[in-house]
């Protein structure tokens, strides 16, 4: 075990994974000598050299296109787009080669070795285009996986999961706990489980479920709410597409209750599947509407992330109003 | 010489300019610029020089490295304050920042931090100033990266292919971040566009500004009697990192060395006389902006959900 912060498991991740497989490729915008504008990739040009790990050129289309045909013969690209809030110029390959190609050929190729990581999310003063949250658009799209690490754990043991998935993977790392969230890490090599959500604290009252980042607020809410007397059962759900409703399901068919937190604005945000999924599988449990405390719905604000950033607070008072339905 | 501009004014301008962001990096560890900042130190006489030569009626629109061109294209300097302040006085209410300046009014028509998605805008503007008759010019700017992006390449070609009213202008400062040029791009600029028979010219004196704005004012003169896409590429310096307020030859990818050529010809730093003389009244103006900046209000939580639909 050593102590890391997210973005040294990133890394460790992504070194181990290209000691054990040369087919594992890094590449992206500025990855190479400088290793990433937040040095998720640093040492991995000097340990591997230039033909494992470069730089592109300012092309995200590209970026993406190429590694699906990396991918398709057989390479495992780890393409790192620098900011998720440049996914959008890579979105027409991810939606219609990546998430596609095993299934428009009947299974004679696929892109299933890629895997895209993308740091996301608000906490760094960034404002508009170095803040969003744009996992839901993703999980539109049946052919792909998504997956969000909450901690340095899950990032690597997850990342790993990803590279050697047999499917294509968006890997979004949130951004405000690179250097923030610092744990235990195995040193050697692990997976953690994809499709699968984690109870991180059982509870009777009612089920809180975020992911990446967010679960800490949720965990600091539940904090709040065990002060009043209020038991909440805390899920990371780790993987937005394919989701494990089971677990959701389980515990709230016993608690009764449910409140999602999610950073992306709350209209057809990922809370609103999970809401719809529940209430057809828990309808006779529910024990008061589904809670969804989210962003707003606007473009994410420059001066103003406190107002829209769904905290512990707002989170606390939905849970109060939650359970005294 | 064009009358309408002589090497003091510029060199004013220029100066102004340059104490501006000067003194963001003074205040940026207070936490009161609310994003952050990409500078444009070195590069200030490319702005002034192609201003110089623009009227209030000609649209530019440009990158998240914004402060140089929307100053030298006539936007107010307190609204810019309090725009990076994060105010409800500044240029887009306090909903921009730094890298979204906008200021309609002196044809400054906006910028974006995603790399190249200005430049179609800007075609798609010039179409329009076509279909209108105006007579006034479009200009897209943007860095040597932003021509790696897809939508460039469609850009040049749709405006080519109309023939539209616009000029291309390559801020070339040899860097995207920390990537060299020639480890990015396989192709020269200039060859690359004129594929798409699209002239091009070549400015390499970019810390000049009065060079500057007398190789723009003839290419103006000739688009005026002619409109039609034309491509500049400006070569020019960017002193400070990437983004922020730091230098950056830590990194190991450009020493000082690199920068001292141009430094050494920079009027800025060459003619020391000018700016003791002009840089007391600019002072007295920066601080009058900052002192805008802070008196105006955050924006409300109403304000926050003003502006979406
Ligand atoms: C679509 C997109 N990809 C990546 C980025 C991250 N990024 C911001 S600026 C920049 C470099 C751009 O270089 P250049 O166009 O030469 O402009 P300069 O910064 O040198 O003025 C990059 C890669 C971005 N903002 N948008
Ligand atoms: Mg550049």
């Amino acid at each position: 075990m050593a102590k890391m912060n997210l973005l040294q498991a990133v890394n460790h991740a992504l070194q181990t994974a290209m000691e054990a497989d040369e087919k594992v490729l890094v590449f992206g915008e500025d990855v190479g000598h400088f290793g990433g504008v937040f040095r998720a990739t640093s040492h991995l040009q000097e340990k591997f050299g230039k033909t494992r790990c470069f730089n592109t050129p300012l092309t995200e289309q590209g970026i993406v296109g190429f590694a699906n045909g990396l991918a398709s013969q057989g390479h495992k690209p780890v393409a790192e787009i620098q900011f998720a809030d440049y996914i959008y110029p890579a979105f027409d390959q991810i939606v219609n080669e990546t998430a596609k190609a095993r299934y428009r050929s009947g299974g004679q190729f696929e892109c299933g070795n890629l895997t895209i990581r993308a740091p996301y999310g608000g906490g760094i003063a960034g404002g508009h285009y170095h803040s969003q949250s744009p996992e839901s658009f993703f999980t539109h799209v049946p052919g792909i996986r998504v997956v969000i690490p909450r901690g340095p754990y899950q990032a690597k043991g997850l990342l790993l999961s990803a590279i050697n998935s047999p499917d294509p993977v968006i890997f979004f790392e949130p951004k405000r706990l690179y250097r923030a969230a610092v744990g235990e890490v195995p040193e050697e090599s692990y997976q953690l489980p994809l499709g699968i959500a984690e109870v991180l604290r059982e509870g009777t009252d009612i089920s809180l479920v975020a992911w990446g980042a967010q679960v800490e607020v949720i965990v600091k809410a539940a904090d709040m709410a065990a002060e009043k007397g209020i038991s909440c059962e805390v899920i990371d759900l780790q993987s937005l597409l394919p989701w494990d409703l089971e677990t959701v399901a389980t515990s709230v068919t016993k608690t009764g209750r449910l409140l999602i937190n999610h950073e992306a604005p709350v209209t057809s945000g990922f809370g609103a599947e999970i809401a719809a999924s529940i209430q057809q599988e828990c309808f006779l449990s529910l024990e008061a509407p589904i809670s969804r405390v989210c962003g707003l719905d606007t473009p994410f604000p420059l001066a103003h992330e406190k107002l829209y950033m769904p905290d512990h607070l707002k989170t606390f008072d939905a849970i109060v109003a939650c359970v005294n339905y | 010489m064009n009358s309408r501009w002589n090497y003091r004014d510029l060199y004013y301008q220029a100066l102004r300019i340059r104490m501006v962001e000067e003194e963001i990096i003074k205040i940026y560890s207070s936490d009161k610029v609310q994003s952050p900042v990409h500078l444009s130190i070195g590069q200030e006489a490319v702005a002034v020089g192609l201003c110089a030569v623009l009227t209030e009626q000609d649209m530019l629109f440009s990158t998240y490295r914004s402060h140089a061109f929307y100053l030298a294209k006539g936007g107010d300097l307190k609204q810019m304050m309090a725009e990076l302040f994060g105010r409800l006085d500044g240029c887009c209410s306090g909903k921009g920042g730094s890298m979204h300046l906008s200021f309609p009014q002196v044809g400054f028509m906006g910028t974006s931090a995603v790399v190249a998605s200005g430049i179609p805008n800007a075609v798609g503007a010039a179409f329009a100033e076509k279909m209108l008759g105006r007579g006034n010019l479009t200009l897209a700017v943007f860095g040597d990266g932003a021509t790696e992006e897809g939508v460039y390449h469609e850009s040049l070609n749709f405006a080519s292919l109309h023939r539209l009213p616009i000029i291309f202008i390559c801020e070339n400062n040899q860097f995207a971040v920390h990537s060299r040029q020639h480890e990015r791009q396989s192709y020269s600029l200039r060859k690359h566009v004129e594929a798409y028979a699209i002239e091009t010219h070549h400015i390499s004196q970019g810390f000049d500004f009065c060079e500057v704005a007398s190789a723009f004012s003839d290419i103006c003169n000739d688009f005026k009697e002619s409109p039609r896409p034309i491509f500049i590429e400006v070569d020019t310096c960017r002193y400070m990192e990437h983004v922020g307020t730091g230098e950056d030859f830590y990194g190991g990818y450009r020493s000082a060395a690199e920068q001292a050529e141009w430094k050494r010809q920079d009027p800025l730093i060459k003619d020391e006389a000018l700016k003791a003389e002009l840089a007391p009244q600019i002072a007295i103006e920066i601080n009058e902006s900052i002192a805008f900046a802070e008196a105006s209000p955050l924006p409300s939580y109403a304000d926050v959900l003003k502006h979406v639909l």
